[in-house]
């Protein structure tokens, strides 16, 4: 007992000295397991990628040519047209998944936030369902449903007199990327539906009896109210579409291949990426090009979700509750 | 204590025991050779058949065939060389694919391996280093293209085998007014298709086969040249013939309409005569792309598109060596063409075909001059790629969206930028 209590004095005394504290080990060991996991998993990778643009490979030997890959990218009118073209369209292809799927997200947010509404859970697990599907899944039926030859949506286009409104849409340069788009935009509309109804779900009931007393009910309610309040989720939501945008591959890949015809009608950065990176048929891959690509494509989401993040973030009023 | 001792010491001896055993058992077991290929179709033939065949003769060797989506093995093979991962049979595309592999080291020469004086120099040509010294695989098989078409559909409608291009656009024509039958199977949706099935399978009679295929290579002749210009003038002419939303249309598609009886005739390869022999339930026949003219010479494109080799970092080089040879023997050579009709051997030993509709494929090699596709040899190696850029062309062409001058100018254009044929 009295063996404790000096420790104790002893234990106050030294806290209330001057003199150093001991090196804190306990902070390197709790952040060594995620940095070193996420250092193996991320950062070195990106890092060899990073290194791999400055680099080229000439008849098997492999020399240091500075930024010569992007000279060549953006220079060479084969190289920046291909590229130009993929940015264009995925620039498209996220324009498409702003248009349409972040509003009927979060449309479909409000509905289910309604507080009478019936069958609420299954509404929100089917439109969540196709997210959970594996894309090679969601590529492959819809590749089905819209063939000209064996797919359901031509026989139900014929059986309600509109047979003449079908075109073989993912073959024709005109319409596959839209086509596309739309089909992404049906397999990730979940998420954003959940974001923003969870962002719905948390605006106290105060606030919207506060808006009753006052006479805002209804659509009204939605635009003043509620609309303002979710407004962070909705930028989070849009970041995160920018994101996965520019990083899309698999479903272009599944549904029109590597070549993402017609005509490069579809090729967005990713199955370009691919496409230099690993090689495609006869022509094969060139690694450095395509670490070349991978990097610019690394820098423009940087640019943009910083530009996010420092401007726009800043500038949304949060309301604390 | 001392019962403690004993068990532990029983236990430490069954142990032991069971170690010895699995070390022993290990010791004895086979050899697993595994070969990378993109022929999935082929997978049961090849258990079923081939490798059977070969283990029968050759105890304690075990061959497992491991095949990739054609479109994804040239990627899917270079990743797993690097990583050493690959197998220890490497099916080999012809040309530049394959030189590449070897020069980078991934494949070994099989110049001594016994057998490979059954194979003339065109056959190794695929295969062989530009000075000609060194082959790296042992040719499997060639590839002829032609159309096939349906039997009962030609019967009913009156049309005979068309000879010359006017005969082929007649009974299209012919087969289009009945509707029936879809005239042509064939989509643009995998853009290769188009290129393969229509621009190499007619071309040859245009360009003169390897008289023109030479002289391209050597600088003498350009895309933009008649001869070169006109087969995609006659491709563009395919489109009002082929099916409703062609566009979107894919290989398979092609082969599920013409086997099911919906269209009439197939641009063919003759890989493909297996999988109609197994699903189309009426009677087929071939012909060979139309001339242009009656009495005109008629070439055709007889390719040479499959080989084995040997990975060069395997872990069994005497087992994959034996393997090789025997795929160099004319038992491999009968059991493969005609367990795969369609794949033609290019072996110099005779080889009895025993498919009519292979041996009908084949008995043009009599009537017509051979030669390979156009854009194989020594014009894919830079970058645009031709053979990739005919195919976007091709399908272009099939689609409307381009002329045939046009696309024919822009192949040009594309090769000039990087191609310096010695003059």
């Amino acid at each position: 007992m009295t063996q404790s209590v000096t420790l104790q004095d002893s234990h106050s005394a030294t806290d209330h000295a001057p003199i150093r504290r001991p090196w804190r080990w306990h902070i390197a060991v709790f952040l060594a397991p995620a940095l070193l996991v996420y250092s193996a998993l991320m950062i070195i990778p990106l890092a060899e990628t990073l290194r791999l643009s400055l680099f080229s490979s000439k008849d098997q030997v492999i020399s240091f040519v500075g930024l010569q890959n992007f000279i060549t990218l953006f220079g060479d009118p084969r190289w920046s047209e291909s590229f130009w073209r993929a940015l264009w369209n995925n620039t498209y292809f996220f324009l498409i998944h702003m248009l349409v799927q972040n509003p009927i997200g979060i449309a479909l947010a409000a509905l289910l936030s309604l507080p009478r509404l019936r069958w609420r859970s299954f509404y929100r697990t089917a439109f969540f369902m196709p997210t959970m599907l594996s894309f090679v899944i969601v590529g492959f039926v819809w590749k089905l449903i819209l063939s000209p030859l064996w797919g359901v949506a031509p026989s139900i286009l014929a059986a309600i007199g509109l047979k003449s409104l079908f075109g073989p849409w993912l073959g024709q340069e005109a319409t596959a990327l839209t086509a596309l788009s739309l089909i992404s935009v049906w397999q990730y509309i979940g998420i954003p539906m959940m974001l923003i109804y969870a962002a719905l779900l948390s605006i106290p009931d105060e606030v919207i009896e506060a808006a009753e007393c006052d006479g805002v009910t209804g659509l009204a309610q939605f635009w003043k109210i509620k609309l303002p309040l979710v407004l962070p989720a909705i930028g989070l939501v849009s970041i995160l579409t920018f994101v996965g945008n520019f990083n899309a591959f698999d479903l272009i890949y599944v549904s029109q291949g590597a070549l993402a015809g017609p005509q490069f009608s579809t090729d967005i950065l990713g199955t370009f990426l691919y496409r230099t990176f690993f090689g495609y048929q006869l022509q094969l891959g060139d690694p450095h090009m395509g670490a070349t690509i991978a990097t610019v494509m690394f820098f423009i989401i940087l640019a943009v979700v910083s530009f996010y993040l420092l401007v726009v973030q800043r500038r949304i009023r949060r309301y604390q509750f | 204590m001392e019962r403690k001792t004993f068990r532990a010491a029983a236990l430490g001896a069954t142990a032991l025991v069971a170690g010895m055993a699995m070390w022993s058992l290990s010791a004895a077991a086979d050899v697993t050779l595994t070969i990378e290929s993109w022929r999935n179709d082929d997978l049961p033939i090849w258990q079923d058949k081939i490798i059977p065949a070969f283990e029968a003769k050759n105890p304690g060797i075990k061959v497992v065939f491991s095949p990739t989506a054609p479109t994804e093995y040239n990627a899917a093979l270079n990743a797993k060389l690097d990583a050493g991962t690959a197998g220890d049979l490497i099916t080999c595309r012809p040309f530049d694919a394959s030189l590449e592999l070897f020069k980078k080291g991934h494949l070994a020469p099989v110049n001594d391996v016994k057998g490979m004086e059954n194979f003339g120099s065109v056959a190794r040509s695929g295969w062989t280093t530009d000075d000609g010294k060194t082959t790296f695989c042992v040719p499997m098989a060639s590839v002829i293209h032609g159309f096939i078409y349906n039997q009962e559909a030609f019967d009913k409608l009156g049309i005979s085998e068309p000879k010359t291009e006017d005969e082929f656009f007649a009974a299209l024509e012919k087969i289009k007014a009945d509707g029936t039958y879809i005239p042509l199977a064939l989509g643009t949706a995998d853009q290769w298709e188009a290129a393969t099935m229509g621009y190499q399978n007619i071309g040859p009679n245009y360009w003169k086969g390897e008289e023109g295929r030479l002289a391209l290579i050597a600088g003498k002749q350009k895309l933009t040249d008649p001869q070169w210009v006109e087969p995609f003038q006659v491709l563009a002419r395919w489109s009002a013939y082929m099916g409703d939303g062609y566009k979107a249309q894919t290989y398979p598609d092609s082969q599920n309409l013409f086997a099911l009886g919906r269209a009439a005739i197939y641009p063919a390869g003759s890989w493909d005569i297996a999988l109609f022999n197994q699903q189309a339930e009426f009677k087929m026949g071939a012909f060979y792309p139309p001339v242009k003219k009656a009495g005109d010479p008629c070439y055709i494109s007889d390719h040479v598109d499959i080989a084995l080799g040997m990975n060069a970092k395997g872990a069994h080089p005497e087992e994959t060596k034996t393997f090789l040879e025997w795929v160099a023997s004319p038992e491999f050579a009968t059991i493969y063409a005609n367990a795969l009709p369609g794949f033609f051997s290019l072996s110099g030993q005779p080889v009895t075909l025993e498919d009519p509709l292979a041996t009908e494929f084949v008995g043009w090699r009599k009537d017509c001059k051979t030669t390979i596709r156009s854009t194989y040899q020594v014009l894919s190696r830079g970058t645009p790629n031709l053979e990739n850029e005919t195919w976007g062309a091709s399908a272009n062409v099939l689609n409307g969206t381009e002329t045939p001058e046009q696309a024919a100018a822009r192949l040009q254009k594309g090769l000039d930028s990087w191609y310096k044929p010695a003059q």
